[in-house]
Formats: C-alpha cells, sequence, structure tokens
C-alpha cells in the first residue's frame, strides 16, 4: 500500500510543522514540511498530496488578529488549488494556529458548504492571556478524523482560542453535528483540579468539522500528545504500573488522530470506496 | 493621503474586560462603568476608496468585529463608529513614538501589499495604535493619569480627548509616527590632541555634535582615550567619529569583559582564566584520562569560544547553552528590555558554529517586591521617574512571553526571586539551550571560518537609531544621562523567519562559512569578530539596509536594532543564498567583503571613514590592574521568638515572594511547543513549581536533558564564597535529582555584580570567583559559557527628593545541564502513594544565615535579620551522596524527590505533599544535625540534602545503597491529607492538610 502524502505548512511564525510532519510518519504517512512560498510560486503543488496539515505557530505574531493574515494570504494565492483539493476529497487539519488559519480561510464550519465565508471566530482567551496546559476532551462528531476516539487529554497553548459564534451558527452548528470536541472535566483536570474549560470558549468547543467531516480544526494539540511521558501525571501512572508490574503506555493519545488521517486512504485502497466511506459519516448525510 | 482604520469588537471583548479591572484596581474602583478597545490602522498613502473597502476587510472580522474608516480629517459618520451605544467620556489613543518598531504596522503593511499586489515607496507606511474608550465619572486629568500607568512614555504616546472634543473635531487625529531625520548624515573628525579633563569628557559623555550637544556615554576611561590617542599620533592622523564609536563598543566592559580579563590583585591572568576557564581545563583533563567513551568522560566540546558553550549530548548531537542578562533596558522598558533579552540569546543559539536550533529558553528575573508603592526617580525635582516595581515586573514577564511564545521555542525553566535592591535595576536573565548535529557529511557543523574573498551579508531587520550605545551604556551605571535610544522592542517573527532558514535549510546546504549575532555593538561588533577568522574586511555602510533615511554613518555601524544576524558567503553561493532568503521573506544584503589585510576599513559613499588594525582594534585596550580587599561582615545575630507550634509559620513561609508559586507565569509560557516536555515546570497534582525541568531534545529518542539554576544573593551579605558554592551545589544537586548523571553536567556562570570599580565588592568578587574553581573542580563539572554585568547601580532620588544610589546585592547565578539516558527514569517532586517511606539524605546544620526563615522574622519586626552561619557546602561529601542517589534513580527506586533549597526542610516537605496532595507524618527525632530547636531544624538551608520517598518494598535494597552516606528515615506518606510534624522531643510541632497548605502557597501571586 503506498502511504498518503501529508503537506505541513511552514513559514511566517509556524512552528510546530516538526512535531506534526514526526507525528503523521509515525502513523505511517509520507509527510514533507513546505514552505507557503514555495507553493505560490509553484515550486510544490497542492495537488500532490492527499492531506493538509495547518500546524499550530504564531503567524505573523498573531498580528491583526491570530491565523488572519496567513489566511489572507493563501486566499489571495492559493484559494483555487485548496477549493479543488477539497472537492477532490483530500483530508485537511488545522491544530491551534492551524485551526486559526481555517477559520479565517472559511474552511470552517464552512455551514452550507459556504467555504470561504468567515461564520466563527476564535477570540481573545477570556483571561486576554496566553495560556499554556492540559485538557480533556470528548469527541463528539464522527469525523474521520476520530474514528475510535471517545476522549482524550493533550495540551493546549494559545492566548486566542476562545470560540464565539453567533446563536444562530450555534444552533446550525449543533444540527449538523459540527462540534467535533468539546472540554469536559476528565482525567487530567481532575488529576490537576483544573477548570474543564481553559479560554471561555462558547458551549465549551475545542475542534470543528466542516460537513463532510474531512476538515478539522481543534486548539489542543495532538501533537504534543505523542508519548506517554508527555502526560502531566505520567510520574503517578509510571509508579502505579511500576508496582502493578505492568508495562507503561506504548503512546500518547493524540497519535490516534494522525492515524486516522493516514488510514484513512488506506481504507479507501481496500476497497471501499470514497462514496462508501463518506455516506457512512452521519456529517454528510445531513444534506 | 492619511487614513485610519478603526476595528472595534461587536461583542465581549475580553481585552476590555481584563483593562477594566485592571484600570478599576489603579484606584477608580467605582467611577468606571464600561471600557471598550478599538484596534486602529493609521495608513500613510494613497488608495482608492475601492481598495480601503479591501483593506478595512482583510483587518476586520465580520463574525466579532466592525471597522470604521476615517479619511484625512473630515468624518463622515462618527454615530455610526461609537463603540458604546450609552456613549463613553474619554477616548485614549496609545501609539508607539516614532521609530519604535511596530510589528502589527509591519505586519498590515505586508497584508496590504499582499492583497492589492503593490509595493509601499520608503515615504509611505502602516501605524497600528490602540484606543480606548472609557465610560465613567472621570475628569481629563484622571484620563491621563490613566494612560500614565498603561504606557511607556520612552516608547509611546499618548492622546486624550474627552466626549465633547472628540465628537467636535470628529474622532481623534490622524497621526504619523515617522522618523524623520533632516540632518544630512556626515562623517565627524574627531581632535584626540586636547588634554586630559577634555579626554575625559569624550569618554564618559561621548563625542561633541557640531550643535554642541554630546552624543552620549562611549564608556572610556582616560586610559582608554590614551591608548586611542597615541594609535592615531603613531598613524599620523585623526580619528573619525565612526572609528572612536566602534573602539568604544569593541572595548565596552559589556563587549571585552575587562573586570574579568584584567589583573586584580596578584593574579596576573584575570579571574576568567584564573579561575572559571582554569576549572574547566582541568575538568577537562581528569576526563579525558578516561577515554573517550568512557564513564565520566570529557564532553565538552566548544567552550567559552562561541556564542554558546556546546557539550556532546549523544553519539551525533551537540547541546548548547547560553544565558545572558538584559538588566540595564529592563530597567527603563521592562517589556522592551525582556523580549530582546530573550531574542538576542537566542541568536546566541543560531550563531553557535554553523547554527543551532534553539529548543528550550530559560528565564530568571531578580526584582523588588511588587506591592512596594514608594517612587525612584532618575533625576531630580522629581524627574525621569522610574517604573513602579509592580510595572517592571509585569513587563519582564510580557516580555519572555512574546519573545518566547512567538519564537516557537518552549520555555519551561525559570524562577523569580526578590530583594528591595533591584529596584533600581531589575536583573532580567535570559537562556536559550540549542541541538547541532556535531557534523554533516563533509563538514564539522560546531566550528566556522570566514574566508579570504567571502561576502559579509547582513540578513533580517534593517537598521534605525534605535539601541545605539547599547553596549557602552550597559556598562555603566543607570542615571540621568542614560540615553532613550537603547531602548529596543523585538520583532520575533522576523527573527523566526532566518532562524528557521539558517537553522533548518541553509546551514544544510552549506550557503555560508561562517555566522554570528549582531548584538551588542551591532554589525561593529559581529563584522569585526568574524573579520579575524579571516584577518580583515571592508565594509560599504551605504550598502547597510536603513529603517529611514539620513542615519550617520556611525549610527547605522553600531546601532544594535535588533533581530540581525552577519554572514560569511563564498561568492559562488551568493545566488542560491540570496534565491533562498527571498523565498523566506527575509531581507539578505551583501554589505562588504572579508579578506586578509590585518585591518577593518569601512566605507561610505566611496570615501573610507574607518581603517583600523584589527590588532589595535581587539588587542589595543590597555590592562587596567585592579586591587581589592575583604572586610569579613559581623552581622548581629538575630534573636527569633521561640515558638512551639509553626504551622502558622511554615504557612506565611509558604506565601513568601520567594518561596511561592509562580504558576502565573509557567502557564503563560509555552512550555510544550517542540514536542520536547518530560518533566513540566508545574509538577504533580497541586502544580507545585520545581527545581528542574526535563525536556526530549530529540524526538526520536529517549534520551533527555535536565535543566536547573541556583541563586543565592541574601548569602552574599555574608560570605560570597559561600553564596558561589551554595548556587553551584544547588544548580547541580537539583539536576541530579530528578535523575541527571552526575557525570554529565555542565554549568554556566552569570555574575551580576554592583560598583564593580570598589575594592569591597571586587574583593567579593574574587572570593565568589574562587569559590568557582574550587566548587567547579570538586564536583568535576565544567563551565561551558558565561556571562557577566558589573555595574548594577542605580543613582537617582528617592521620592522625598534625596539623592540614592540602589546597588543590587552580589548576584551569581549558576545554570546547570545534564542528560539523562532513559526520561521514563526520570525523577518529579510529587510524593506518589500511600504508605511511601520519607527519607532526608545529607546533614542539617545549624546554617540560617541569609536564610528566608530569618528575613521572614525580619520582615515580622521591620528589620533586616542576616545573620552569620550562611550555609557551608562541603563538596566531597555531598558528591558522594548524589553518585549514591544516582545509582539508586538508575535502579528505579526513588518514587519521587526534592532537593533542600531556599526555605530548608519545612517548605521542601510542605512542596512534596502540596504537589502530591497528600498527607505526610513526620518526625525529627532521627535527624542527623546538630540544630537546638524545631524552627533550626525545619529552616536551615544546609546545601547537599536530598528528600527523597520510596516504596516500602525498596526499603532495605535502598538504605544497602546508600550506605556510607547520610541517610535517615523522617516520615511516611499518609492515606489522608494531612501534614504533622513532630519535634526533637515528639511533640507536635505541625498539624495541618496538604490543601491548607497549598492555599498558602498559591495565595500571594493568586490575582497576577
Amino acid at each position: 500500500m503506498k502511504k498518503p502524502n501529508i503537506l505541513v505548512f511552514s513559514g511566517y511564525g509556524l512552528n510546530c510543522e516538526e512535531e506534526t510532519k514526526f507525528a503523521f510518519e509515525k502513523a505511517g504517512g509520507a509527510a514533507d514540511i513546505v514552505h507557503i512560498n514555495d507553493l505560490i510560486e509553484g515550486l510544490v503543488s497542492i495537488g500532490n498530496y492527499q492531506i493538509l496539515a495547518f500546524p499550530g505557530g504564531f503567524a505573523y505574531g498573531d498580528d491583526t488578529g491570530s491565523g488572519n493574515a496567513y489566511a489572507n494570504k493563501l486566499k489571495n494565492h492559493l484559494w483555487k488549488d485548496i477549493v479543488k483539493f477539497i472537492s477532490q476529497g483530500g483530508l485537511i487539519i488545522g491544530i491551534c494556529n492551524g485551526f486559526q488559519i481555517l477559520v479565517n480561510l472559511g474552511l470552517l464550519p464552512a455551514l452550507n458548504k459556504k467555504y470561504g465565508e468567515r461564520q466563527v471566530a476564535l477570540l481573545h482567551n477570556s483571561s486576554a492571556r496566553y495560556i499554556d496546559r492540559w485538557v480533556d476532551l470528548k469527541v463528539e462528531n464522527k469525523s474521520p478524523w476520530l474514528v475510535g476516539i471517545n476522549k482524550l487529554s493533550a495540551p493546549i497553548s494559545h492566548g486566542e482560542g476562545r470560540l464565539y459564534v453567533s446563536e444562530e451558527v450555534l444552533k446550525q452548528l449543533k444540527e449538523k453535528s459540527l462540534i467535533a470536541l468539546r472540554y469536559f472535566k476528565g482525567e487530567v483536570c481532575n488529576y490537576q483540579n483544573l477548570e474543564s474549560n481553559p479560554n471561555g470558549s462558547i458551549d465549551n468547543i475545542a475542534g470543528l468539522s466542516d460537513e463532510t467531516g474531512r476538515i478539522l480544526g481543534l486548539m489542543p494539540h495532538p501533537d504534543r500528545a505523542l508519548f506517554f511521558t508527555q502526560l502531566p501525571n505520567w510520574p503517578l501512572l509510571k509508579e502505579k504500573l511500576k508496582r502493578e508490574q505492568k508495562p507503561l503506555f506504548p503512546e500518547g493519545q493524540g497519535l490516534q488522530i494522525f492515524k486516522n488521517g493516514v488510514n484513512y486512504f488506506a481504507n479507501i485502497k481496500e476497497g471501499l470506496s470514497k462514496n462508501e466511506i463518506f455516506s457512512s459519516l452521519p456529517v454528510t448525510n445531513s444534506h | 493621503m492619511i487614513v485610519r482604520v478603526e476595528v472595534t469588537s461587536k461583542i465581549i471583548d475580553s481585552r476590555a474586560e481584563v483593562l477594566k479591572n485592571k484600570i478599576k484596581g489603579l484606584g477608580f474602583r467605582n467611577r468606571i462603568r464600561d471600557v471598550k478597545i478599538a484596534d486602529v490602522y493609521t495608513l500613510e498613502k494613497t488608495f482608492t476608496k475601492k481598495q480601503l473597502e479591501k483593506i478595512t476587510q482583510a483587518v476586520t472580522n465580520p463574525v466579532s468585529q466592525q471597522s470604521y474608516t476615517k479619511f484625512d480629517s473630515k468624518s463622515n459618520n462618527i454615530e455610526k463608529f461609537l463603540p458604546v451605544e450609552k456613549g463613553f467620556t474619554l477616548a485614549i489613543e496609545v501609539g508607539f513614538l516614532p521609530g519604535v518598531t511596530d510589528n502589527v504596522g509591519a505586519t498590515t503593511k505586508e497584508i496590504i501589499e499582499d492583497l492589492l499586489k503593490l509595493k509601499f515607496k520608503r515615504t509611505e507606511g502602516v501605524y497600528s495604535s490602540q484606543l480606548i474608550f472609557i465610560l465613567g465619572n472621570l475628569s481629563k486629568m484622571d484620563a491621563v493619569n490613566i494612560a500614565e500607568s498603561l504606557v511607556n512614555p520612552l516608547i509611546q504616546r499618548i492622546h486624550v480627548k474627552s466626549f465633547d472634543e472628540f465628537m467636535t473635531s470628529h474622532g481623534m487625529d490622524l497621526v504619523v509616527p515617522k522618523v524623520k531625520i533632516d540632518k544630512k548624515p556626515a562623517v565627524l573628525e574627531v581632535d584626540l590632541d586636547v588634554d586630559d579633563d577634555e579626554l575625559i569628557m569624550i569618554g564618559k559623555q561621548g563625542i561633541m555634535d557640531p550643535n554642541g550637544i554630546r552624543r552620549g556615554p562611549l564608556a572610556l576611561d582616560l586610559s582608554y582615550m590614551r591608548a586611542i590617542q597615541r594609535y592615531f599620533q603613531k598613524i599620523g592622523r585623526k580619528p573619525t567619529d565612526v572609528e572612536i564609536e566602534s573602539i568604544a563598543q569593541t572595548w565596552s566592559e559589556h563587549c571585552k569583559h575587562t573586570v574579568f580579563s584584567d589583573r586584580i590583585d596578584d593574579i596576573k591572568e584575570g579571574l576568567f582564566k584564573a579561575y572559571i576557564r582554569k576549572a574547566t581545563e582541568k575538568i577537562r583533563k581528569q576526563k579525558s584520562a578516561k577515554g573517550r567513551w568512557s564513564s565520566g568522560r570529557d564532553y565538552c566540546v566548544s567552550v567559552f569560544g562561541d556564542n554558546s558553550g556546546g557539550i556532546e549530548f549523544d553519539e551525533n548531537y551537540l547541546v548548547t547553552h547560553k544565558v545572558e542578562t538584559h538588566n540595564t533596558p529592563s530597567a527603563l522598558d521592562p517589556f522592551g528590555g525582556s523580549i530582546t533579552g530573550i531574542v538576542g540569546v537566542n541568536r546566541d543559539t543560531i550563531g553557535f558554529g554553523l547554527g543551532a536550533k534553539p529548543i528550550a529558553n530559560v528565564y530568571g528575573f531578580c526584582l523588588a517586591d511588587p506591592r512596594d508603592s514608594e517612587l525612584l526617580y532618575k533625576g531630580p525635582h522629581y524627574t525621569q521617574k522610574m517604573l513602579s516595581p509592580r510595572r517592571i515586573m509585569e513587563g519582564v514577564i510580557a516580555g519572555v512571553n512574546a519573545g518566547g511564545n512567538q519564537s516557537g521555542i518552549p520555555t519551561p525553566h525559570g524562577f523569580l526571586y526578590f530583594d528591595h535592591r533591584y529596584k533600581g535595576k531589575p536583573l532580567v536573565f535570559v537562556g536559550t539551550i540549542g541541538l547541532i548535529p556535531k557534523s554533516d557529511n563533509s563538514r564539522i557543523l560546531y566550528e566556522k571560518k570566514a574566508q579570504v574573498g567571502d561576502y559579509i551579508v547582513m540578513i533580517g531587520g534593517r537598521v534605525g537609531i534605535d539601541g545605539v550605545h547599547g553596549a557602552t551604556f550597559s556598562s555603566e551605571a543607570l542615571d540621568s544621562g542614560s540615553p532613550v535610544t537603547a531602548v529596543q522592542i523585538g520583532d520575533p517573527i522576523t527573527q523566526k523567519k532566518f532562524s528557521d532558514a539558517i537553522v533548518k535549510e541553509a546551514r544544510d546546504l552549506n550557503l555560508y562559512n561562517s555566522i554570528t549575532d549582531n548584538g551588542a555593538g551591532g554589525l561593529s561588533c559581529s563584522v569585526a569578530e568574524m573579520a579575524k577568522e579571516s584577518n580583515g574586511c571592508k565594509v560599504y555602510l551605504d550598502k547597510v539596509p536603513l529603517k529611514y533615511p539620513n542615519l550617520s554613518p556611525w549610527q547605522t555601524w553600531i546601532s544594535e536594532s535588533q533581530e540581525r544576524m552577519t554572514l560569511s558567503v563564498p561568492k559562488n553561493k551568493w545566488k542560491k543564498c540570496l534565491n533562498l532568503m527571498r523565498r523566506r521573506g527575509i531581507e539578505a544584503t551583501v554589505i562588504g567583503k572579508f579578506n586578509d589585510s590585518g585591518k577593518c576599513q569601512v566605507y561610505y559613499k566611496s570615501k573610507i571613514v574607518m581603517d583600523i588594525d584589527l590588532e589595535f582594534l581587539h588587542g589595543g585596550l590597555p590592562k587596567r590592574p585592579m586591587l581589592t580587599s575583604f572586610t569579613k561582615p559581623a552581622h548581629i545575630e538575630p534573636e527569633i521568638p521561640q515558638l512551639s507550634n509553626l504551622s502558622e509559620i511554615l504557612e506565611e513561609m509558604l506565601q513568601r515572594l520567594n518561596l511561592t508559586s509562580f504558576e502565573f507565569v509557567s502557564t503563560q509560557y509555552d512550555h510544550e511547543v517542540q514536542s520536547n516536555s518530560v518533566i513540566k515546570p508545574l509538577q504533580g497534582r497541586g502544580r507545585v513549581n520545581g527545581d528542574a525541568v526535563i525536556i526530549k531534545p530529540l524526538i526520536t529518542s529517549n534520551k533527555g536533558l535536565v535543566i536547573t539554576s541556583g541563586l543565592y544573593p541574601t548569602y552574599s551579605d555574608i560570605d560570597t564564597y559561600y553564596m558561589a558554592a551554595a548556587s553551584i551545589d544547588t544548580a547541580i544537586r537539583n539536576a541530579v535529582v530528578a535523575g541527571a548523571n552526575p557525570n554529565s553536567l555542565a554549568i554556566l556562570d552569570n555574575f551580576c555584580w554592583a560598583s564593580s570599580n570598589e575594592l569591597e565588592m571586587l574583593g567579593q568578587l574574587k572570593k565568589a570567583a574562587q569559590a568557582c574553581y574550587d566548587f567547579a573542580t570538586a564536583y568535576k563539572t565544567p563551565f561551558i559559557s558565561g556571562k557577566d554585568s558589573m555595574f548594577n547601580d542605580f543613582k537617582g532620588f528617592d521620592e522625598h527628593g534625596n539623592r540614592i544610589k540602589v546597588s543590587i546585592p552580589p548576584t551569581l547565578l549558576i545554570s546547570a545541564i545534564g542528560t539523562i539516558d532513559d526520561i521514563t527514569k526520570s525523577v518529579s517532586i510529587d510524593l506518589k502513594l500511600p504508605g511511601d517511606l520519607v527519607y532526608i539524605l545529607g546533614d542539617t546544620k545549624e546554617e540560617l544565615g541569609g536564610s528566608e526563615y530569618y528575613a521572614y522574622w525580619g520582615d515580622k519586626f521591620k528589620k533586616r535579620y542576616i545573620g552569620n552561619t550562611v550555609p557551608i557546602t562541603t563538596a566531597a561529601k555531598n558528591l558522594k551522596l548524589y553518585h549514591k542517589y544516582f545509582i539508586c534513580v538508575g535502579k528505579e527506586l526513588i518514587s519521587s524527590a526534592i532537593g533542600i533549597g531556599r526555605g530548608g526542610l519545612g517548605v521542601a516537605l510542605a512542596k512534596k505533599s502540596i504537589s502530591g496532595l497528600v498527607g505526610l507524618d513526620i518526625n525529627l527525632k532521627e535527624l542527623a544535625d546538630n540544630n537546638k530547636r524545631d524552627d533550626f531544624a525545619l529552616f536551615s538551608e544546609s546545601q547537599g540534602r536530598i528528600i527523597v520517598s520510596i516504596a516500602p518494598q525498596n526499603k532495605e535494597k535502598f538504605e544497602r545503597l546508600m550506605k556510607g552516606c547520610s541517610h535517615t528515615l523522617i516520615g511516611v506518606v499518609r492515606e489522608d491529607n494531612k501534614f504533622t510534624v513532630k519535634g526533637k522531643k515528639g511533640n507536635m510541632i505541625i498539624n495541618t492538610d496538604a490543601m491548607h497548605l497549598l492555599k498558602n502557597y498559591k495565595k500571594t501571586f493568586k490575582n497576577y
């Protein structure tokens, strides 16, 4: 089976491209880090990839709003390529700053397939301060990126992660099941006695997908939850496992998201047509 | 045409809400009803209406924002813009002063250029500002007061309008803070055939411009001025201003570290060579004898010579470390000082060898109590007010936040330390750890050499007058003459762009032969430094890209405008290099050529303006032998009340600034980016600030790097020798406690001293340096890099207008790194499971001199309690203990551990209990000590001690392995939360619980 090709964006202050590439490769994919200017100059083509990943970072220093300037650049130069990529069934993921970019670019949530229209906003945290901590996430829809995951813990690290939507849009997000991930009080929050919602996000929303489910954006970093030793409570867990003479967990909970992205294409190759996979997802049945 | 685009929030704006609470806290609690913020972009360029619509859309989020555009001075529709239905009382606009780095403005310009496919001319621009609308019962004077508490007049401008003024003048004014230098650039000849008084004046206050005003400090004393005089007499011409300014930069204390390199008493080679470097040489020799792959071998690879120190991490990689200080700039503009500090030290990593990748930042802030509201002034008659300790604290914290977070470098380790003597000059320590492969196919990557014929290439930001005289200025005490142009703001994204291009692309494409940072002294230092490698250079200053026209050649040459590096690029690689930089959005310019002329020659518009022998430039500074004296201080032994119940004392100790949680700092610094965190800054259930962090430098390997530090300024009040010893022991111990191999450690020294021209201060310095030699060699732990800052004095006026001098206590930061072969064996501080046994390793002596406990009682009685019994570090004994402990770590016998440091055993036990959120039963009866009192036993700061907890089934094994070293079973982990301590006589002295301790531990900075 040929490994799917993953394009990990870089440049202008994006900074999680290396760990994102690592995660996709650990999951079995073949990932390239590509500077946005090399795409604009035509040195690399989006058409050669099955997955686009917008990693975390601080593109343009968050000036004029996080993700805004990078999204503008994509819109000015690569919009046609991206639309084509979506229509051909590719997968897209945006993590943290990548999520902010997708939202500003109008790829998420893209209600009623209005790709390119900004429908939600990611604003300054309610503390108006950058925050790095772990959160617990509950999976709320059936985006192919989240298959087989019920909940997971991962860190957030952002200044502008408070999702805001109008009531009308929120209603539609719920109806169409586009809320992919919600913050909840799980293992880590209980362990460290932290509030479940770290930034004041409306309805505890941590991640969204589009109506096909193939585009996922999330504030938390699964790329920073790849190893057992990244969990905040790993020393305690280790001590318990050791005394029960059990092995340590082989990997972090975040890796499954990258595996899902990679395996999605393997499933297609294994005989299921694209339509079969998509039609098995409620998110695509709604229209 | 000038246009204002004003963008405001349609919905609740958390920035405005937080600002509202902040203003309320300034004493306007009941008078503020509402606060709104608008982001303003002032465009100076002609656009069509359609273009303006597009621009407005590009900077407005339609979901949450609305915008209003104002052309020139006429307004169409004010009502449409009003952010609140109820209106507002006052509008305060905050913008930058001309020439101050405006990142938002620069990004917006880039957005517009990309959007409309056009280019701004050099006379056109975009400027950002923020407009704050306040609704409340306020006068215009109140608004000025509010604004003053929010802005820094050295870098920002404010403009206040009342509602009525705003309405009648149709909004705020159109302000374009553009730098205009009318004076044509010129080169002056400087007459040095003058008497000593004039030489002294030039050295102290600078070269006199034709208008009769002196340019600001050169920090050249008479002996230096005479040496320059003689040189130019010898070559038979007058120097230019470019030459004098350039020499002043190169010879500055900041760059040459003369206090550490000149003769001191009978130590001819100076303190650095005699103590710091010699220690490393001795240790390396001992370790080399063991053979290359033996345990405890020599792992130093590139020490003292480069921008950072580099040691072997594994077979293929080096790790580098460098810690800098940025004290003087941070006193004037805390945010700017600290952000340029952190991004500046990042460049010491990028500039190591052919370019190391920054993988972790560290920080340390020595500050005055943020609750201290008494003012200081730099000038007489209540002029040049200093910022308050709270403002300084918030600013320096925010600077590392912006610099570290935006650069995508984790900032996991750091500390805050408080003493009233840091009020005039805060200390801002910033450091960066890097990673670099030892070699690629063809080259060794940790070595570099500019070749004859290579182009001198400047990459990154442009040059302005910001940061002129930074190096010479930080070599002087801070007083009313300090130049404001020394203040700079960082631009982390510009740096991030070239950092990525260098470390992730250009280095591995072999596009350059050498690289160095443009830091202190700007081009004058970086180019002249690299010129040593080829033995000469020729620079054309008119090729240097400028931020605005009409900079004088001397300013261009020495400006410290941030985010620049200098590369040495072979002619045949230049095209490829330029193309790569262009594609990464980085400006790169050839500004000259390296040669082997033996000279540093600088041209401006085809005229030679500097022509100096490199030998003189680098080696011509005369030695200034120093003498020292030392008087052993004798302090009154404080009388400490003896209480039978110490619960409340422990709780209050946990609230002390130097012991309390600074979680609010740890969580606002991204410590997980690069996916390399293992032991995080906050540990356990109770999220306690640990003394060590562990990262995993290579994503594909389980080998870890431990990062720690040690610092005890109050011990300097008694004895700087044992101050240094304790700092070294603490940094080493905390690394070993977390799991580092004691045979793998390396340390860095950062001396921050005051009045280093006084005999006594030099005497104290000498003792501390001697301790560095003694203890580094005793612990077999080499120094690999260091930096010093010798004049941390404030000369000014207090709030009664009286002249005062505030000098910092002699401060030495020791930073340590070490490796751990398997990160799953890392040891965290939190107690794990009920029934676990708690041991103390090492002896507790009655050593409370300079302790937090004495200071605690001193504060209670409004006195300074120092005492005399400073902790005496016994290296050989401690080292033996650390090696035995390390064996236990290898066998995974240690469930948790913490080093005992500031606050002693009592505070360490409390932190263990808080972090695990489990109770403890402790009994001091068997404690190995000579303390007569329980409180002394609990709060003595004797070095070399560790508290560990182990699973009960490992008791025998553990005790067997620890045989021959002091180890005492002192307690057990409880099922519940209760925290009890029994004294030496068996009586209960502390009876509280973990939750209660946690509350006290988090109380002090709860609302920060």
